[in-house]
């Protein structure tokens, strides 16, 4: 396992400021956490307890309340650095544009040279299984290979850091494993350093070398485990005893911060009426 | 052609067939309406004659300014409003009750102001298009998905070219409605100001037809403008498909 921090946050805390009649939202924090070099790291919690926060903040999309980030080395505020790509759960395709066109639209953006952008686009479409599909728009395809668009999308920037905001939230549970293997591929292939944020346990277990379970909000890391999976696996994993076993523990932690989340869910839902 | 389409020629030769039947054996009077084919004949004749050159001119030409203006500005009224919260907050009754307001009782004041100048119809063409255009451009704005600006800034793009890269796009099907609503408004509205009061067009010269009783003038000016509006509204709705089929319209 490689040891090398590339990104690290710092008692790291998000509070929402507050809105009309809402008081301010302690949403996250502290937390504290260094991302090694080439991991693939994810993170689960209940629901409304801050992954997405944490991701954002991370990924320069927010700044921080309190605390720091750094990506390799330096400080991330306010905006996305260069060699952080983005993967977010809702499609972000462009209806408006061929799968072509959509991945290439970053580099068009930075102004990388045609052929360049051929080259990768190419090579992108190919390795997401899209290349019969370089000519379709969006519209033309399952909600799986829309997501694999915006992946092809973000993995065409070569980033060094992929965060990935719960990807498959929205697909079936047999895609979502199939999709699993697809980012399990990816990661090996581009050595990039994969961040995900899932609310499925079974996705966690099986696509991490780390995962980092979170509390109900304001969500802190409460616990951290390390798989121990082989660098080359995919979803056969699920059969392993092992995996029985991760998934257990994660429940265990998880299971009374789920509660605390669905009573927050339910005290806010009786303040309401 | 598909099923469809012909069933809809078929529906609309049907009636013209009908109305052809009733005006040659005399169930409807030929000095309220004429026959259909008398009309496109008198047509045909009409513009054949250079007639009516300088009318086509002007409305058509007013027409195309209106439209313009009224894309233009409403696109860049809704796109300020739209950045403004509390002024669109402010505004939004008025643009709901806007068309519950009979806008063409200013046409007077505005001839008093400009006098009988294509002015007044331009003014009162843009006052009726322009609000379906601001409306179409809020509502374009507000259906673009959140996710989009979060791309945009993933990209390190500006305000600008996050509004022409990302937004104007995924705002198109709205703000192509607004186009449409714009061009069907702006028409009626030119085509009515010139009928109550103006020295020429082609709305002057169907009220000129209808007070003369000359019928074949006038059926043939109505042909003419209905052909004009269903030539215009077939173009821009068929563009309005093809792009809707691109993108899947109803897509979740």
């Amino acid at each position: 396992m490689p040891r090398e921090v590339h990104a690290h946050v710092a008692a790291v805390t998000r509070t929402y400021a507050a809105a009309g009649d809402h008081p301010p939202v302690h949403a996250l924090g502290p937390v504290d956490l260094e991302l090694r070099k080439g991991e693939f790291f994810a993170v689960i919690g209940p629901s409304g307890c801050g992954k997405s926060t944490f991701l954002e903040v991370l990924a320069g999309l927010q700044r921080p309340t309190a605390g720091a980030v750094t990506f390799e080395g330096k400080p991330v505020s306010g905006s996305v650095a260069d060699g952080i790509g983005v993967v977010f759960q809702e499609d972000a395709s462009f209806p408006w544009l061929t799968v072509w066109d959509n991945a290439a639209f970053g580099l068009r953006r930075s102004g990388v040279r045609e052929a360049e952008v051929r080259r990768r686009v190419e090579d992108a479409v190919a390795f997401m299984g899209l290349k019969d599909f370089a000519r379709a728009y969006p519209s033309q395809l399952s909600g799986g290979m829309r997501q694999r668009v915006c992946i092809a999308r973000t993995l065409v920037l070569q980033p060094r850091l992929i965060l990935l905001d719960e990807p498959f939230g929205a697909l079936d549970a047999q895609t979502r494993l199939l999709m699993g293997d697809e980012v399990l591929r990816l990661w090996r292939t581009t050595g990039a350093t994969v961040l995900l944020i899932t609310h499925a346990l079974d996705e966690a277990a099986m696509l991490a070398d780390r995962v980092g379970a979170m509390s109900a909000r304001p969500g802190r890391f409460i616990e951290i485990i390390e798989t121990g999976w082989p660098r080359e696996r995919d979803s056969g994993i699920v059969a392993e005893a092992g995996f029985g076993e991760i998934t257990g523990r994660l429940w265990e932690r998880l299971r009374g911060e789920s509660m605390k989340a669905l009573g927050h869910a339910a005290v806010t839902a009786m303040a309401a009426e | 052609m598909t099923r469809v389409g012909l069933i809809r020629i078929a529906v609309i030769v049907a009636l013209i067939g009908a109305l052809e039947l009733a005006c040659r054996i005399g169930w409807i009077n030929h000095r309220i309406v004429i026959a259909p084919s008398e009309m496109a004949r008198a047509l045909v004749a009409l513009l054949a004659s250079g007639a009516l050159n300088a009318d086509i001119a002007r409305t058509l030409g007013v027409v195309a300014i209106v439209v313009v203006l009224s894309i233009t500005l409403g696109f860049a009224a809704g796109l300020l409003i739209h950045a403004l919260p509390r002024l669109r907050e402010a505004l939004d009754p008025l643009f709901a009750t806007y068309y519950a307001v009979p806008i063409f009782i200013f046409y007077p004041v505005l001839i008093a102001i400009f006098g009988l100048s294509p002015i007044p119809i331009v003014l009162i063409g843009v006052a009726t298009a322009i609000v379906a255009m601001i409306i179409a451009t809020l509502n374009g704005l507000d259906r673009v998905p959140r996710v989009l600006t979060k791309v945009a800034r993933v990209h390190r793009l500006g305000r600008f070219a996050t509004a022409m890269t990302l937004q104007l796009p995924a705002a198109a099907p709205y703000l192509f409605t607004g186009v449409k609503l714009s061009v069907s408004y702006g028409f009626i509205a030119v085509i009515a100001a010139e009928f109550i009061l103006s020295p020429a067009g082609l709305g002057r010269d169907i009220a000129d037809a209808y007070a003369d009783f000359n019928n074949r003038r006038m059926y043939a000016l109505i042909l003419f403008l209905l052909l004009i509006a269903t030539v215009v509204n077939t173009v821009l709705h068929t563009l309005d498909m093809r792009w809707a089929e691109r993108r899947g319209a109803g897509r979740s």
